[in-house]
């Protein structure tokens, strides 16, 4: 315990990186998710192409991979980001691809006849997506785009690989110094879990906040 | 208002419009008839491109049907269509349903949009029903809601398809009703349907369908009384002999 509370300090800053990354990854994926999902069920071939040739690239690699290449590859040609930056851009880009294809279903589940009906008033498709179709396809799948999130949480430990101090890279430090792995890594995992259970107590709200009366 | 020739339609190998050609006039009411498959949902489908016609032109109000794009939005907002589940949007209030179109698609201002849906929802008898969600209302009212829906884009035509097919038999009436209520006003409708007392007492042209081709057509008084053809006598005789 007092390895814990020694450095509380550390693993503070360590749970404030992790919580920062998170956030913002979040958003960047849902933003992304949503652009990706919309481009797998556009019309338009090309562009359908592209959304899939995303998801498979990047569903079908693992993170920590993509993370190495990401900071120690492209510096190579020139270019280099902060490490939190990259660590944010890299775990973003890859959650998007899981979160497209959770909102690409939840657009399945939105009937045809929806759509029909929206363009018949006249709108145009990205009228009608925006509308009609992602308002209750994103509706449909809060609760797996929430378990999305949520190991989206799990995996900005993966940033402490590619030199970012989040949170199991500050254990990992207070460890060393310690060397008392149980209750730093016990405490730490108890953090995750605290984060987690707050994720899903969001989107459990949400769920019921925006269900559609049926 | 709307003509439509030589149109062929194709599923695969299926052959489900062959050769139609269907003028309908402003102001004019026409119901089309016939069972099941004989291709009548396809082609009130394929007058605002829910499907794409295989061969043939199709023109409404003298302009040619434009292909996917900007331009087929705009002529789709002056085409309203009634489907037979309703499709109201089922996250949206019953006014918002019916303020979407005008708001989005036409400009019009949120308020001046929300009080003519709230007159049309009055006209349609439900609009004690504004801020309900479509699944708290009975069918009828869903697809009355559904049909100010289509009014709210001040439509040049309006398309049924098989509005009351989806309906508990007491609440057919209230729909049709509208329906007849409209059809008086001089709206163009094209009416694809069972209800042969609609037919009878609110069209002006009767239309046969079978087998992806237009078999016959006339006034009511002509067509229920003396079909001219052996298949529409046959098919007459099966739906009215109870």
């Amino acid at each position: 315990m007092d390895a814990l509370t020694a450095h509380l300090d550390e693993l503070g800053h360590g749970l404030v990186t992790t919580v920062q990354l998170t956030v913002v990854t979040t958003l960047g994926a849902l933003l992304l998710g949503v652009v990706v999902a919309t481009l797998r069920v556009c019309p338009v071939p090309l562009l359908r192409s592209v959304g899939m040739v995303y998801v498979e690239v990047l569903q079908n690699l693992p993170l920590l991979a993509l993370l190495v290449l990401f900071v120690f590859a492209l510096p190579t040609i020139g270019i280099t980001f902060p490490l939190f930056t990259s660590a944010a851009i890299v775990i973003a880009a890859y959650e998007g691809a899981y979160l497209a294809e959770a909102i690409r279903a939840g657009i399945n589940t939105v009937g045809v006849g929806q759509a029909e009906a929206a363009r018949a008033i006249g709108l145009t498709f990205s009228q009608s997506l925006r509308y009609v179709i992602l308002p209750q396809g994103l509706r449909a799948v809060i609760q797996p785009m929430g378990n999305i999130c949520i190991a989206l949480l799990m995996n900005t430990s993966l940033a402490a690989a590619v030199g970012v101090v989040e949170l199991t890279q500050a254990a990992n430090n207070v460890n060393l110094v310690e060397a008392q792995p149980i209750a730093v890594f016990t405490g730490a995992g108890l953090a995750y879990m605290l984060l987690a259970l707050v994720i899903g107590r969001l989107t459990g709200t949400l769920e019921r906040r925006l269900a559609i009366v049926r | 208002m709307v003509a439509v020739r030589g149109l062929q339609k194709w599923f695969g190998p299926l052959h489900v419009l062959k050769d139609v050609d269907l003028t309908v006039a402003a102001g004019e009411v026409v119901v089309v008839i016939g069972p099941s498959g004989s291709g009548k949902s396809t082609l009130c489908r394929c007058l605002n491109r829910l499907e794409v016609a295989g061969d043939g032109s199709i023109e409404i109000d003298g302009e040619p049907l434009p292909a996917e794009g900007r331009k087929l939005a705009r002529l789709r907002a002056d085409v309203g269509m009634v489907f037979q589940s309703f499709n109201l949007f089922g996250h949206r209030t019953v006014l918002d349903n019916v303020t979407l179109g005008p708001v989005k698609v036409r400009r019009v201002p949120r308020a001046e949009a929300r009080e003519q849906a709230l007159a049309l929802l009055d006209r349609v008898g439900i609009a004690d029903k504004a801020d309900h969600y479509p699944a708290q209302l009975s069918g009828g009212q869903q697809q009355r809601a559904a049909i100010a829906r289509a009014l709210a884009m001040r439509p040049k035509v309006l398309l049924f398809d098989e509005p009351t097919s989806a309906l508990d038999p007491e609440m057919v009436n209230e729909v049709l009703d509208v329906m007849v209520s409209l059809a008086a006003e001089g709206m163009t409708m094209i009416v694809v349907t069972h209800e042969m007392g609609f037919a009878r007492r609110a069209a002006d042209r009767v239309v046969f369908m079978d087998d992806g081709r237009i078999v016959e057509s006339g006034t009511p008084d002509e067509f229920f009384a003396a079909p001219s053809t052996e298949r529409a006598r046959d098919f007459l005789s099966k739906i009215l002999q109870h």
